[in-house]
């Protein structure tokens, strides 16, 4: 598993900031769909491949990637449509699902992570009148992040310490003798490091203009 | 909310992206995985409210650009893709699973558990995901069932016995759904 689905790079669209990138990816979702003509739908996904292949330089794994996640349904999609109503229909539909797709794939691979964040961080400013506090969710985030290692090492831990002990066990009696108690053991970890955090003085309001934490 | 809540939050985020490394299984296009098990077992174990928000958290890091769908998937993409329904109706399971399970509290044992995440967790995803899928890809509804419901009924009943197991054992060890004060106080 790689760390992120961005890939490095200097050019104009790894650049542009995250906002305006995402804003983009909604515009093309909105005239995608209000514009019901197969060749703006030919050119829209041409005009995304070549902004990601020559603009972006990204490597087209990128994009074949995504491209092989899809494929399936939209063979289905064609054949239906050529069934039920035209191949016309079916190629404009299945034109526009592919050209989304691989639009948000190169908005992906061309932001980094802890830029997304902000952005999301951002957009929970507007929640602050319902109580959510912007930079809470930010730390939710980084926490969630530190997690996902601590539990693959704790769950290795277990079952190490199992197969001293003589195998592992399976099926139904792993549930109560692995599954379990290595939930109960995370859930007292998460309990520790919040009462450590509070300790620090995550619960009072946080100073005004705090970046969250850079994740590559 | 207190930072105690933030945690549990943050790790069923976590608790679902490390299922999602766990080997899925491709039957045709919508793949088994193990990330159902932990909605389920978000809902089933922090209840209604800390649920939803540590599947909306792991979906936000989906967002944000980091594959922790199952077979590495992850950034804006699948939210624009046919399966897409299945992703938002996951926060939505995680509360009806949580909202349910703190209402059965005081007498939550693997069998109600179980009933209880088939609903949030099988009648709630399919809800959602079906007509989406269809609505994307402009399938006739018996295809669409059939595609993206049908095919995943037994590895769903088996995982809502599942999740309703682990949450009884923890239910028992480390409560971390409270009892509701009166029921508390009848005592």
């Amino acid at each position: 598993m790689t760390l992120t689905l961005y890939v490095p790079g200097a050019g104009v669209v790894h650049r542009l900031p995250a906002g305006v990138k995402l804003l983009a990816l909604v515009v093309l979702a909105v005239a995608l769909f209000a514009l019901p003509s197969v060749t703006a739908a030919a050119a829209a996904l041409a005009g995304v491949v070549a902004v990601g292949l020559l603009v972006a330089r990204l490597p087209a794994a990128v994009l074949t990637r995504q491209a092989r996640a899809v494929v399936w349904w939209l063979l289905v999609l064609l054949l239906v449509h050529a069934v039920t109503t035209d191949l016309r229909t079916g190629t404009h539909v299945a034109l526009r699902l592919l050209t989304l797709v691989l639009a948000a794939a190169v908005v992906t691979a061309t932001t980094r992570v802890s830029e997304m964040v902000r952005v999301v961080e951002r957009l929970c400013a507007p929640l602050r009148l319902v109580g959510v506090r912007p930079a809470r969710v930010g730390l939710a985030i980084a926490m969630a992040l530190r997690f996902i290692p601590v539990l693959v090492e704790r769950a290795d831990r277990i079952r190490a310490a199992q197969a001293a002990r003589g195998g592992t066990a399976r099926g139904v009696r792993a549930l109560r003798t692995t599954v379990a108690p290595l939930l109960v053991q995370v859930l007292q970890m998460a309990h520790d490091v919040s009462e450590a955090l509070d300790a620090r003085g995550a619960d009072d309001d946080p100073p005004p203009r705090r970046r969250s934490p850079e994740v590559p | 909310m207190k930072t105690r809540d933030l945690a549990y939050v943050a790790l069923f985020a976590a608790i679902i992206a490390v299922l999602g490394t766990l080997p899925a299984i491709p039957v045709g296009p919508v793949p088994i995985t193990a990330q159902t098990l932990g909605v389920m077992l978000a809902g089933a174990v922090l209840g209604a409210r800390r649920g939803f928000l540590a599947v909306l958290l792991f979906l936000v890091l989906v967002a944000v650009g980091l594959p922790l769908l199952a077979s590495g998937a992850g950034g804006l993409a699948p939210f624009a893709g046919p399966t897409a329904g299945y992703l938002f109706s996951w926060p939505v399971a995680a509360f009806v699973i949580g909202w349910l399970t703190e209402r059965t509290w005081d007498r939550y044992n693997v069998l109600v558990g179980t009933v209880v995440n088939v609903v949030g967790g099988i009648v709630v995803i399919y809800a959602i995901g079906v007509p989406v899928l269809k609505a994307v890809v402009g399938l006739p509804w018996a295809e669409a069932f059939w595609s993206g419901a049908a095919v995943f009924v037994p590895g769903d009943l088996f995982k809502a016995f599942v999740a309703a197991a682990v949450a009884d054992v923890v239910r028992r060890s480390y409560p971390v759904i409270e009892r509701p004060r009166r029921a508390a106080g009848a005592r």
